[in-house]
């Protein structure tokens, strides 16, 4: 029973992250109609950046910022420069420029900042602390993963139910000719939300290096869980995000736990099958119809 | 099929016939260069189990428009089987295992075509990524039957007694040539029946499609299974290459590379997909016999190939939705000044 808690315990810490990065696909799908497939490469290169600034500086958090910083800008940029020109062709077109994005940044990051694994540091410790005589098996930097992805969810319900900036950029992804014609400035308000994406990616990839290290690729499978995760909560809703990120974090957990850690991602891709088969628009669709 | 059998007859004998004259001319010009580059030689079978991947993700990608990331795990299908085969069997006839493992992903490929054929877009591309990122723990979790981590060995074809002159290397290209050329002999004839015309009717508008009387999921998992089965044949030859079959050798990169090698050839001609094949396995050694002039550190030779590779997917969407075989077509009718029908279609996923 024990053991079952402790992996309910470690599988939801691990899902928080996984809902980091699934709501920056959502958010991305959201405003552009594009999966963004190099948000995994792009959430490794602003942590890449976080590591340099931590070993210039010697302090965790001016890498912290770095990286969301660095998030806000990469996300603008890559709109702005390249997305922007396949946003309205076929969606083939969109998914082959963002699949050679991450080619680009899986292989130019290793040139500037070597191939091998490296260390990341936590803010916090990442041993599962002692409450009295016993063990939670949630460390320090657990915690603070969960309440920072909260945090983010938080503040990003805010900006999209509560301001005027809000209430734009939804109008900008759900009704671009008619909110243009209304004075928005639709153009600018995607590059926005890619920089708002990119910057929860940056965060994802901040909470997961501490346990998964930091090289090239190490985010690949942690963007087939956010996907998936992403898939199963509708790819439109940021609550459906959080949903599914915290399910897969439990299936892996529960997988690895029982079955063996090699057979994780097999799992999750049944789940995703699976789960496809049966909804073929994930569990949290709004009545939207696909376009044909 | 048997309908419009009299259709293509005449079709399929031409491309036996041009297919066969190829096989000739290209197996004695290998034994030609072998005399005096065998490196060459040993990667122009590399690029016949790439054109043939590439050759069965067109028909998915360019004339279906299905998008697959899973076909580098596909391959490895193929691979493993070959493998496994081969493992207590070392002397059993290639053209038997390759047979054999083309079946053996064909159907591996109608469970995952027929859960394609419900998905679209992003759906679609999770799916299939989610096969090449979870395909090689399988092998790794089921070590005792695929080896773990290190694999499974492949044993080096030899040419039989009679031919004992030929060298293995040439060989090894003749054993894979045959399958390349009857691949896309058969591939060719599919194109121009009525298959191949559904197959592009789906990709232009499925609504439009079921509405003319195709039966659009059956098309799309035929497509798939098509496809597979490519990858599959493929992936034996991969491992005949290769000599081993590890989780390793089918990386995520190795599904990206197959999709560039169809968006630089040009999407959804075959043609496009020999030149891809061409193109993906030469240009590395052309950019590290570039970046060696360059002077360049070596951390950053091993990364360039992937990196031109990448920013050649965005630039080609961005500039040359056509492509090498879009481009040559486009050469050719403005140098002849005439009509060549169907040469240009399939630009990206219209």
């Amino acid at each position: 029973m024990s053991y079952f808690v402790v992996l309910t315990l470690t599988g939801v810490a691990a899902g928080m992250i996984y809902s980091a990065l699934a709501l920056a696909l959502v958010l991305i799908w959201r405003a552009t109609r594009v999966v963004n497939f190099s948000q995994g490469a792009m959430a490794m290169t602003t942590t890449y950046i976080a590591l340099a600034v931590i070993q210039a500086t010697g302090n965790y958090w001016f890498g912290f910022i770095a990286a969301l910083a660095a998030g806000l800008v990469m996300g603008a940029v890559a709109e702005r420069a390249i997305v922007r020109w396949v946003e309205k062709g076929p969606p083939l077109n969109a998914v082959i420029v963002t699949l050679g994005l991450l080619l680009v940044l899986e292989a130019v990051v290793p040139m500037i900042g070597g191939a091998q694994i490296r260390a990341f540091p936590a803010p916090f410790s990442i041993a599962a602390t002692a409450v009295g005589s016993t063990f939670i098996a949630l460390s320090p930097f657990n915690i603070f993963t969960i309440a920072v992805v909260l945090l983010v969810m938080v503040a990003l319900l805010v900006l999209f139910r509560f301001t005027s900036l809000g209430l734009r950029m939804r109008a900008a992804a759900f009704a671009p000719e008619i909110a243009r014609l209304l004075g928005v400035r639709v153009g600018r308000l995607l590059t926005f939300g890619w920089s708002l994406a990119t910057m929860a990616g940056a965060l994802a990839g901040l909470l997961v290096a501490p346990t998964l290290l930091l090289y090239p690729n190490n985010m690949d499978a942690v963007l087939v869980y956010g996907f998936t995760a992403a898939v199963l909560g509708g790819l439109d809703s940021p609550v459906g995000a959080l949903v599914g990120g915290l399910s897969i974090g439990l299936a892996l957990s529960y997988i690895g736990g029982y079955f063996g850690g090699d057979l994780e991602t097999a799992g999750v891709l049944v789940i995703l099958i699976a789960i496809l088969m049966i909804w073929p628009k994930g569990l949290f669709v709004h009545a939207a119809e696909r376009r044909v | 099929m048997l309908g419009s059998l009299s259709a293509f007859r005449p079709t399929l004998i031409r491309h036996s016939i041009l297919g066969l004259g190829f096989l000739l001319a290209a197996g004695l010009a290998v034994w030609w260069v072998d005399s005096f580059n065998q490196f060459l030689v040993y990667e122009l079978s590399s690029v016949c189990y790439f054109a043939i991947a590439a050759a069965g993700l067109t028909v998915l990608t360019g004339l279906n428009g299905q998008l697959s990331l899973g076909h580098g795990a596909l391959m490895g299908i193929g691979a493993y089987t070959t493998a496994v085969l081969l493992k207590d069997h070392t002397d059993l006839n290639p053209g038997l295992v390759m047979a054999a493992a083309t079946l053996v992903t064909a159907g591996a490929s109608v469970i995952v075509g027929a859960a394609a054929a419900r998905l679209r877009g992003p759906y679609l591309a999770g799916a299939t990524l989610g096969l090449a990122v979870g395909l090689p723990g399988v092998a790794v979790r089921f070590s005792n039957v695929f080896g773990g981590d290190t694999g499974l060995s492949v044993p080096a074809l030899s040419a039989p007694d009679a031919l004992s002159s030929v060298p293995p290397v040439v060989w090894l290209v003749w054993v894979g040539l045959v399958p390349t050329v009857i691949t896309f002999v058969l591939l060719a004839n599919l194109v121009r029946t009525r298959y191949g015309r559904d197959f592009r009717a789906i990709r232009e508008d499925e609504v439009a499609s079921a509405l003319y009387g195709i039966r659009v999921a059956r098309t799309q998992v035929l497509a798939f299974v098509l496809s597979g089965a490519c990858a599959g044949l493929a992936g034996s030859l991969l491992g005949y290459t290769a000599n081993v079959a590890a989780p390793g050798s089918f990386p995520l990169t190795l599904s990206l590379l197959l999709l560039a090698a169809i968006v630089i050839g040009g999407l959804g001609t075959l043609p496009g997909a020999v030149w891809g094949a061409l193109i993906i396995v030469f240009a590395p050694d052309w950019i590290s016999s570039l970046s060696d002039a360059a002077h360049l550190p070596i951390a950053m030779q091993g990364q360039l190939p992937l990196a031109l590779f990448g920013a050649v997917f965005v630039v080609a969407m961005l500039a040359f939705p056509h492509g090498i075989q879009g481009g040559l077509v486009r050469l050719w009718r403005l140098r002849a000044g005439r009509r060549t029908d169907g040469a240009s279609e399939g630009a990206a996923g219209t």
